[in-house]
């Protein structure tokens, strides 16, 4: 039973985490270029759909959280809403994963997309509970928009991984 | 016996349910998480020990991933100055003529109201120590605007300091650790400052929407504001103090006021750290702790106005002349009391000086009734 060896944590959970984390303390950087800033997109996004689709994991529900809370302290944000937001995502993700193997590339950035959008929804709303006001939708639709142009760094995940276990095809 | 030849070793937990049961317990603890935080508040202790470890451990790296971007300004900024030096030229030529003119006013202004504050009276406030930062990480999302600084605990910085740039305000610190401190910009959703309209003095809350300008709520008066009024704080709560300069008003896409920010036109790589607690600060502390409380005022029960009136002594013999028909013209404790003979000095039947009102020059008129006759 060949197809049933275990994948290596480290290697699709730790590693990707660590990219995670290094791409979101390179994009705080406080660069202004001719008055425009970096752009600030969710990059724990591309786990978060990557994860899900190569397999189910008791170990990436946590490893979204833990990414979710480095991004509420280093953000300073409310604790927990990344996480939780991330989680919904997922949640989402893994329900529907038996209709998202096998498909296209533009479909699947399509998934990505709303999936993304799932996750800022999330987000706006428990903003707008935990702060009692409604956030910017602009801001909104431009975060979005860079987490939604990540997509390529998913399908790379997707891609590397979804094979090593055959017992999740 | 080993586990897998007992009775439960041929059970078998399908992953799919176990990884289900996983995102429960990983949602939950999110969801605690979120219930339990108080980010907002103005109090030192919410902000937790992890994020004051976060920020501490984020300040050297964050900065050294900075650096990079600031020096590239640097160089940048160098050749633009070195190519467009000319223009730059006559531009600030014209401008130094313009501020000639304003520099004039100025001066006059500041005389004339240096003038009005001696006439007043006015208390102005100390001028407010203030330490100088680098920011060296932001968050520019929709839910959370905030800003990672380099100066800390030990430069006196505590929660609830303003933070300024060189143009306007730029937020308040909500947490601080050794070596850093975490300012929440006035973008924030959770960001609220009492403003004013310089103008109307019309007070308003600035609240951040997570966009890059925020709202002015709770606007009152009449006519309170116009496009391009400036916008100001208001001191009220004591949170920031007053007269910083916040922005100019605009009318949004949305019908509601909002305010460009003047920290917005610069950037913000360099804040300024006001050491501003509250208003208690700005006071003589000295003065307000003085050890010796002043006399406790009683009424003197000899002149109660509740009681009787008392018949009247006979008058002084001693060749002195009463006190009554001066009475318009002498305190009133004076001629309510008849002198003691022999010693013609109406002012020893005064009470002891701690249980007499300070104000015991009142004119007889208050009392005539007991005037004797």
């Amino acid at each position: 039973m060949t197809g049933a060896r275990p994948l290596n944590p480290g290697r699709w959970l730790g590693v990707p985490m660590l990219f995670v984390i290094l791409a979101t303390i390179l994009f705080a950087a406080p660069i202004r270029m001719w008055g425009l800033q970096l752009p600030e997109p969710i990059f724990a996004m591309v786990p978060a759909f990557a994860w899900a689709v190569i397999r189910p994991s008791i170990l990436a529900p946590f490893a979204l959280l833990l990414l979710g809370l480095f991004l509420d302290t280093f953000w300073g944000g409310p604790t927990g809403l990344w996480g939780l937001s991330l989680l919904v995502a997922y949640a989402s993700v893994l329900a529907v994963r038996n209709m998202l193997t096998g498909q296209s590339r533009p479909m699947l950035w399509v998934w990505y997309a709303g999936a993304c959008a799932l996750s800022m929804t999330a987000g706006f709303l428990f903003t707008m509970m935990d702060s009692l006001a409604m956030p910017s939708l602009v801001a909104v639709f431009w975060q979005f928009l860079a987490t939604a142009l990540l997509f390529p760094f998913a399908h790379r995940l997707i891609d590397r991984f979804e094979d090593a276990d055959v017992r999740f095809r | 016996m080993p586990f897998r030849e007992g009775p439960l070793g041929d059970l078998k937990v399908p992953l799919t349910w176990t990884a289900a049961v996983a995102l429960i317990v990983a949602v939950v603890i999110a969801v605690a998480f979120l219930l339990a935080d108080r980010r907002e508040t103005l109090q030192q202790q919410a902000y937790g020990v992890t994020r004051q470890t976060v920020d501490t451990v984020s300040k050297p790296v964050s900065g050294v991933i900075a650096a990079p971007g600031r020096w590239t300004g640097v160089g940048v900024d160098a050749v633009r100055n070195y190519f467009f030096a000319g223009s730059e030229n006559a531009r600030l030529k014209t401008e130094l003529k313009e501020m000639r003119a304003y520099r004039d006013r100025y001066l006059a202004l500041v005389d004339e109201n240096e003038r009005y504050k001696s006439l007043l009276g006015l208390k102005t406030d100390p001028p407010i120590p203030m330490v100088a930062a680098r920011v060296v990480a932001d968050s520019r999302g929709p839910f959370a605007n905030t800003r990672l600084a380099d100066a800390g605990k030990e430069k006196g910085v505590v929660v609830g300091n303003p933070v300024m740039n060189e143009r306007g305000l730029v937020g308040r610190v909500v947490g601080v650790a050794p070596g850093a401190s975490r300012v929440l910009l006035l973008t924030d959703i959770a960001s609220r400052t009492p403003v004013m309209i310089d103008r109307t003095n019309s007070r308003a809350i600035l609240t951040g929407d997570g966009g890059p300008n925020p709202k002015l709520e709770y606007l009152r008066g009449s006519e309170p504001i116009q496009a391009g009024d400036r916008v100001v704080t208001s001191g009220d709560g004591g949170v920031v103090p007053r007269g910083l300069p916040v922005g100019a008003a605009v009318k949004g896409l949305d019908g509601r006021w909002r305010v460009v920010l003047f920290a917005d036109s610069a950037s913000i790589d360099y804040i300024r750290i006001l050491l501003f607690k509250d208003f208690a600060q700005l006071a003589d502390q000295q003065a307000l702790a003085a050890k010796v409380l002043p006399p406790v005022i009683t009424e003197n029960p000899d002149q109660s106005i509740l009681g009787p009136a008392r018949p009247a002594p006979p008058p002084a013999t001693t060749g002195a002349a009463p006190a009554a028909p001066r009475a318009p013209t002498t305190p009133a404790p004076t001629t309510t009391r008849p002198a003691t003979p022999g010693t013609g000095a109406p002012a020893t039947t005064r009470p002891p000086a701690a249980t007499r009102p300070a104000t015991s020059t009142t004119p007889a008129t208050t009392a005539p009734a007991r005037t004797p006759q």
